[in-house]
């Protein structure tokens, strides 16, 4: 019986090692562990035997069943194995196909860029103040110290609005024609007179940022635009001397455009601050080397810069003997136009998606 | 203004300062140098990459290769009859020297010069410009064979040594130009380009800006002194003048010289003033350029004998006066002009002479054969002078200063200078004396300005006696008092106000003269002013925000457009014009922001999915207020909403094939989107009014619809309507639009809370019914959310189907819900509320419930 038991024991091994796949191996569960399987064919064949021999051979059964099972399961587990190896290895992707994307939506690049500059301004304290952008002749120049047939005026040709009732004369023969607003400024004007009202006998210190569209009568090239963003500080004060200029403008430089950049203040002029001065920082293209950028003088020009003119102060309602102040103007477009070497400004309102989708 | 950097010298020591160095200090000081271009001096060396500081151009002169050199006998050349061979002399040795120069020809075989010419000689080896190439061509000079002779060197034109586009001849020098000087040291020179600023224009000439430099380096002036001998007759008693508005003429000074020899000016001076920008004429007209250059006062030459011909050989009377409207007058360019009234004129008694401060007249212009001249000098209202030549479009080196301010005290100081030059240059006799009419001159401004002031205002902290220092460098005249510094303003400055403003210039002329950079950098000390938000715009930022976050590309336009390119869209009655368009194609501002964004999606045509927005202003004319006279009233600037939509749904890729059109739920999406993320609960969407006029009936009338929130409407949104779409360049998908009122949709913004996450399982469940078409898909949501009350917690629809078996009209709507509640809900509850809700859908809309 032990023979038999040795030779059952043998034949299902090694017909075991053939087993390549779960068939096979379900197959061989049923040839060689199953319920008519020649070992099982001994356990019930067990109560034939005598009462000495039952158990020896019961034993001696239950150990080959043992083995056989253990190696189904080793087998099993090898099977697995092998189906899992083989599968991973056909399972193979072409990861250079593109991916599934979803529609992006940006923000325009003027909007990205102010943002930028009202960020920073907003961490120096400075709040955003949003005036009107079609203004009166004597909010946008009079009232900022030029008087009409002033040259300076020649720096701003602007875009004048027709009267709406002819009889009232044409926008541009007034004492006070309607323009498109040739710069944010005139908001200097407007925020002074709101702060003053809120406490006309000590009017409160102003820290804002005036950001907005602009506009200048000019032919649209590739240099020039009729219509641009511009973002202005303003800073009212009874303390406010040039140097807090110099080390603000510093600060917001050092902010925008690196912790190492080196800034120039040139003497300027503005008919609206004085003194004025233009700032002019390194060339963040090439270092200060040269390059077409800075037209190989190592410099970019900036920002505008100067002390509130005391007449500004006044038409604001501020005392100038009392109150200082000092105000900065700048341009998205140009900022971006000079970072990302951006050769024609007409893309900006072109808004070509090509364009746009760069950003 | 171009400033050559040798004539700056005339007025200050520049040993131990680069080009560079002048032109830096000039810039910070507000004397923006744009270029600076080389002209023989050696130009700086970047090539060990040096910063650079300024855009240069040029060339440099090789000292040892470009020296001065005599031609001492021009002889014919063998071969050729065009050319000249020449017997130079270069100090040292003798060279023959090939050239073609049409200025020496008719010295050709005359045998050895009584005077020796001198000229600018190359040797081999030099490189200089080719004066044959076309613009600027450097070539180095090599030893060759021209015609059978040698050629190893060459006599130089303006063109070859960047000097200027002359090349019709060679340079002939002055006679006392040291032969065997190294050309560079003799007349090497640079030219600094720079922008004046209109407070500045008391520097457009060389000694203004010798003057600033003095004061910015601390190296004294060298004043010019301008002497000069006279004889014959004075001037006084020939000549008078009558000024009849002193306002538009504050002074006229007029200086007479005799028999001048009209005849080219001096070398160097034409090489100044063409390295000015100045063309060269003859010493007459070269003595007015060169001392308004100098000095900052445009002069202007009569030819005098012209005068007294017309006076009829009676004394010469000089009358200036406005223009009778329509007065004409030919000025020197030839043109014949028609002048107006606020024209002001410089006349004899005959008539009109020239346009004052402006152009001179043809007639009593200098010609070669002028003999004898009558100097102008005058001073005029700088306004008038800046509308005159506006109005004439005559841009000229005169009316620039004069549109700026001159001071009358320049007047009789540059008369006197040009007088000198005249007789320098010409032999002619000056005349004793000037007649001098000066009924105006301008008020002596005096400030008071104190080292507190200079404390509180520029943030340093200077003495009473450095502020007059800093002041005196600049030509201010200052005395002390304690504490407080009196100003004078110098008598050729107009640019100095009175009172504060008087303060603010002066300040900003000790600051210059300090020098902006040794200004220091502090922080504010003022305490921080109070917050005050900008609501409208924070909520706008954040509109952005979520409409990118749903994938939509903002666009920025033009705020000028045309009523034909709105009127594809829609039109309006009334617009805010502009009175001077730039082009025809932008003359109104836009009223309508989705055309403006619709225009974009055309331009992007070719794109395959366009998701666009904008939010801005548009600008509705207002009546002019006839409270205020004639004040008109400005626009008003709503602010809006533009979204545009049009293409696939999805990107086409390799496994996305022909995604289809977006339509009007994928503009009803991103709608709804928005209008959670701006926390809005109370929304509606009903088919709009399209019969109202201010409908929009540019949407199809059938895929139209208007949002509400809390009962108001702030938009309308749907398809383009087919015939508006004919007129866009925008494919075939449908065009989806959307127009929102931003001032209403953020006045209607609610508050909001967070709810509770519920503690218990909900229970799902989905339900069918069937209604009529005509019964909206929203009025069986607000349905089944009345009855259902707070346990039903959420409703969405899941499918709309139609066919044959629910029958022709009906459509089926099937929801899921979730009914959820605060214990655990048993399916006998949940089938209560279900019962409820398809019993009032019965009633209500005569709903079937579908199997
Ligand atoms: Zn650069």
């Amino acid at each position: 019986m032990q023979d038999k038991l040795n030779a059952i024991e043998k034949a299902a091994l090694e017909s075991l090692e053939s087993v390549k796949d779960q068939a096979a191996l379900d197959a061989w569960r049923v040839a060689h562990v199953g319920r008519s399987s020649p070992l099982m064919q001994v356990f019930s064949e067990l109560g034939k035997l005598s009462k000495e021999e039952r158990p020896v051979v019961g034993q001696a059964a239950n150990k080959v069943k043992v083995a056989l099972e253990a190696a189904l399961a080793e087998r099993t587990e090898a099977v697995k194995a092998a189906a899992l190896a083989k599968s991973l290895e056909e399972e193979q992707l072409d990861v250079t196909l593109p991916g599934r994307t979803v529609n992006v939506g940006r923000l325009h690049p003027s909007t990205q860029q102010l943002r930028r500059v009202l960020d920073i301004l907003a961490d120096m304290g400075f709040q955003v103040y949003t005036s009107p952008e079609v203004e009166s002749d004597e909010i946008n120049f009079q009232m900022l110290n030029f008087p009409p047939h002033h040259p300076a005026r020649e720096m701003q040709d602007s875009f004048y609005v027709e009267a709406g009732d002819p009889s009232t004369g044409s926008g541009q023969d007034g004492d006070n024609p309607i323009l498109m607003r040739t710069h944010t400024s005139p908001g200097q004007i407007r925020a002074m007179r709101e702060f003053v009202a809120m406490n006309p006998s000590d009017p409160p210190a102003i820290r804002i940022a005036l950001p907005g569209m602009c506009y200048r009568y000019e032919q649209v090239t590739t240099r020039s635009e009729m219509q641009f963003n511009q973002v202005e500080g303003l800073v009212v004060g009874k303390g406010i001397t040039f140097a807090d200029l110099k080390g603000t403008i510093a600060d917001f430089a050092r902010r925008m455009f690196g912790q190492d950049v080196r800034t120039r203040f040139r003497a300027s002029y503005f008919p609206f601050t004085e003194p004025s001065a233009e700032v002019d920082v390194e060339c963040f293209v090439c270092g200060g080397k040269g390059c077409q950028v800075c037209k190989n003088s190592g410099w970019l020009e900036i920002l505008g810069c100067g002390m509130v003119h005391p007449v500004v102060l006044q038409n604001g309602g501020y005392d100038p003997k009392v109150y200082s102040g000092f105000a900065w103007g700048m341009g998205p477009e140009r900022q971006l136009m000079l970072r990302y070497k951006i050769n024609d400004i007409r893309y900006f309102w072109g808004n070509d998606t090509r364009f746009l989708s760069q950003f | 203004m171009k400033l050559p950097i040798s004539w700056l010298k005339d007025f200050i020591d520049l040993d131990g300062l680069t080009v560079e160095d002048v032109a830096r200090k000039l810039t910070l000081a507000g004397m923006e140098v744009d270029e600076i271009h080389y002209v023989g001096l050696a130009m700086p060396d970047y090539s060990k990459g040096e910063k650079h500081e300024f855009k240069t151009t040029g060339i440099s002169w090789q000292p040892d290769k470009l020296v001065v050199a005599e031609i001492c006998e021009v002889m014919p050349h063998p071969n050729a009859d065009r050319l000249t061979l020449c017997d130079l002399y270069d100090g040292t040795e003798q060279h023959t020297v090939l050239t073609g120069a049409p200025n020496i020809f008719h010295l050709k075989g005359i045998g050895k010069l009584e005077k020796p010419l001198k000229v600018a000689w190359a040797k081999e080896g030099t490189t200089l410009y080719d004066g044959h190439a076309e613009g600027l061509v450097l070539t180095t000079l090599k030893r060759t064979k021209i015609r059978g002779v040698e050629s190893y060197s060459m006599v130089c034109s303006e063109k070859e040594l960047g000097i200027s586009e002359e090349h019709d001849g060679i340079i002939l020098l002055a006679d006392d130009a040291p032969t065997g000087m190294s050309l560079v040291d003799y007349m090497g020179d640079a030219v600094l380009d720079i922008s004046i600023l209109p407070n500045m224009a008391r520097n457009a000439n060389v000694i203004g800006l010798a003057r600033e430099l003095s004061a910015m380096t601390g190296r004294p002036l060298k004043k010019p002194t301008i002497q000069y001998a006279t004889s014959g007759e004075s001037i006084e008693g020939k000549v008078s003048i009558e000024i009849t508005e002193p306002e538009m003429n504050p002074r006229f000074v007029l200086g007479l010289i005799c028999n001048v020899e009209i005849k080219p000016s001096p070398y160097q001076i034409q090489r100044r003033l063409r390295l000015a920008g100045v063309r060269p004429i003859n010493n007459i007209v070269d003595a007015t350029n060169y001392a308004m250059l100098e000095l900052g006062e445009p002069l202007h030459a009569f030819d005098y004998d012209v005068l007294t011909q017309r006076a009829g050989g009676r004394n010469v009377k000089i009358i200036t006066r406005t223009a009778a409207d329509g007065e004409k007058l030919t000025t020197l360019d030839g043109n014949t002009r028609t002048l107006t009234a606020s024209n002001v004129l410089v006349c004899d008694e005959k008539g009109s002479l020239s346009l004052a401060g402006v152009m001179g007249g043809a007639e009593s212009e200098v010609a070669p054969t002028s003999v004898n001249i009558l100097l102008e000098g005058a001073a005029w209202n700088f306004i008038n002078i800046r509308r005159t030549a506006k109005q004439h479009n005559l841009p000229s080196e005169a009316s620039f200063r004069f549109s700026r301010g001159v001071h009358p005290t320049l007047a009789e100081m540059g008369v006197r200078r040009g007088l000198q030059l005249m007789a320098e240059w010409s032999g002619g006799a000056v005349a004793p004396g000037l007649v001098d009419n000066y009924p105006l001159p301008p008020k002596d401004v005096v400030v008071e300005v104190t080292p507190k002031e200079v404390k509180r205002l520029l943030g340093i902290q200077l003495s009473a006696k450095e502020i007059a220092e800093l002041l005196g460098h600049l030509e201010f005249e200052c005395s002390i008092d304690g504490e407080t510094v009196t100003v004078k303003t110098p008598p050729h400055r107009l640019d100095i106000g009175e009172g504060v403003v008087g303060v603010a210039d002066v300040l900003e002329e000790v600051a210059r003269s300090y020098g902006y950079d040794r200004i220091p950098e502090t922080r504010i000390s003022d305490p921080l002013p109070p917050q005050i938000g900008n609501p409208v715009h924070e909520w706008e930022e954040h509109l952005r925000d979520l409409l990118v976050s749903l994938g939509i590309q903002e666009v920025v336009t033009y705020r000028m457009t045309s009523p034909e390119r709105e009127g594809r869209l829609v039109s309006f009655d009334e617009y805010t014009r502009i009175a001077n368009p730039i082009t025809p194609e932008r003359t109104t501002l836009r009223r309508s922001l989705v055309a403006s964004v619709l225009e974009i999606a055309e331009k992007n045509a070719r794109a395959e999915s366009l998701s666009l927005f904008e939010i801005g202003p548009v600008f509705e004319p207002r009546k002019n207020d006839p409270s205020t006279g004639s004040g008109q009233a400005l626009p008003n600037e709503p602010r809006k909403l533009a979204l545009v939509m049009t293409g696939r749904r999805l990107a086409s890729a390799w496994d996305v094939k022909d995604s289809p059109a977006m339509d009007f739920f994928d503009l009803k999406g991103r709608i709804e989107l928005m209008l959670a993320g701006l926390r809005f609960t109370d929304i509606a969407y009903a088919p709009a009014a399209l019969s109202a006029a201010e409908g929009p009936s540019y949407l199809h009338p059938g895929k139209v619809a208007e949002v509400k929130v809390n009962g108001q409407t702030v938009g309308v949104f749907g398809e383009l309507h087919p015939l508006v779409k004919e007129k866009y360049e925008v494919g075939d998908q449908p065009v989806l639009v959307a127009d929102f009122d931003l001032d209403a949709l953020r006045a209607a913004s609610p508050a909001y809370g967070i709810v509770p996450v519920p503690e218990f399982p909900p229970v799902f469940e989905d339900i069918a019914v069937i209604v009529d078409e005509s019964v909206p898909a929203a009025r069986v949501e607000e349905l089944i959310k009345q009855t259902g009350g707070k346990s039903v917690s959420a409703v969405s629809l899941f499918d709309v189907y139609r066919d044959e078996k629910i029958g022709a009209g009906k459509k089926s709507l099937a929801y899921n819900l979730t009914y959820q509640s605060d214990k655990t809900m048993t399916d006998a509850e949940a089938a209560a509320i279900r019962n409820k809700i398809v019993k009032r859908l019965a009633q209500e809309v005569d709903a079937k419930l579908r199997s």
